[in-house]
């Protein structure tokens, strides 16, 4: 599968995560965020780049739980939680937000 | 996994048992997949509540080596992973001496803190667990 983002095709995987991790720029992040039906502010781009700094850190993307552990820790408690997280990304923190962020699919979400 | 099964797994974890399980890792980080895929399946275990620990002999100390680098060779350098589990909750990491000593690698050259045990301590560990995964 490939997205067009300005004319340029990036390829993805069957679900539409990037396939070269290096692809990604904020108008990729947008052009997978509208097809997912998301509509970013600047709520969503504070998950997505925090996704993309513990990918950084770490080299993997964090499961949920880790996730919103860690956003909690970072951005307080009221952003710290699933129902914060889900308002924002409906199809799930792990499922959505990496996908935007252009992360690989989390290790252990089978 | 969606979040809501993983919620069903996590309320039917209250009244599950909670095992203890060893991860034991023998082999060298980047010539193999047994490494990064340990790795992996200790991550994902540790989404299961359970009492996850990781043990660290042969030349699977080098796994935990500070400075790897691994562009020539052209395979990814998973070795930042392992501070990650400190967020997993997974922080029992033992390391055997004589596997060290025998490399002559220090505690300090270690990107992440670990027990440091003998042989002997080793295997009363082990001999505590419940299940042991080897790779």
């Amino acid at each position: 599968m490939a997205i067009n983002v300005a004319g340029k095709s990036i390829e993805t995987d069957e679900e539409g995560y990037l396939t070269n991790l290096g692809d990604w720029s904020e108008e990729v992040a947008n052009e997978i965020a509208k097809a997912e039906n998301v509509d970013m502010s600047q709520n969503h781009w504070e998950v997505v780049n925090f996704l993309r700094e513990y990918y950084n850190e770490y080299q993997i993307a964090p499961a949920v739980r880790v996730l919103t552990k860690a956003i909690g820790k970072k951005l307080g408690p009221d952003k710290g939680n699933s129902k914060y997280l889900y308002e924002l990304f409906p199809y799930g923190p792990a499922k959505q937000a990496c996908k935007i962020a252009g992360l690989p699919k989390p290790t252990g979400c089978v | 996994m969606t979040q809501v099964a993983e919620d069903i797994e996590r309320e039917a974890g209250a009244e599950a048992v909670v095992k203890k399980f060893m991860f034991v890792n023998r082999k060298a980080p980047h010539g193999t997949i047994y490494a990064l895929e340990g790795l992996e399946v200790v991550l994902i275990s540790a989404a299961f509540d359970q009492d996850v620990s990781l043990a660290f002999l042969d030349d699977g100390v080098y796994q935990l080596l500070k400075g790897q680098e691994t562009k020539a060779i052209g395979v990814k350098n998973f070795s930042p992973t392992y501070r990650a589990l400190e967020g997993y909750d997974v922080e029992k990491l033992y390391v055997e001496r004589e596997s060290l000593e025998a490399r002559g690698i220090s505690e300090q050259q270690l990107l992440v803190a670990v027990q440091v045990v003998s042989a002997g301590e080793m295997a009363e560990l082990m001999e505590q667990q419940d299940v042991i995964i080897s790779s």
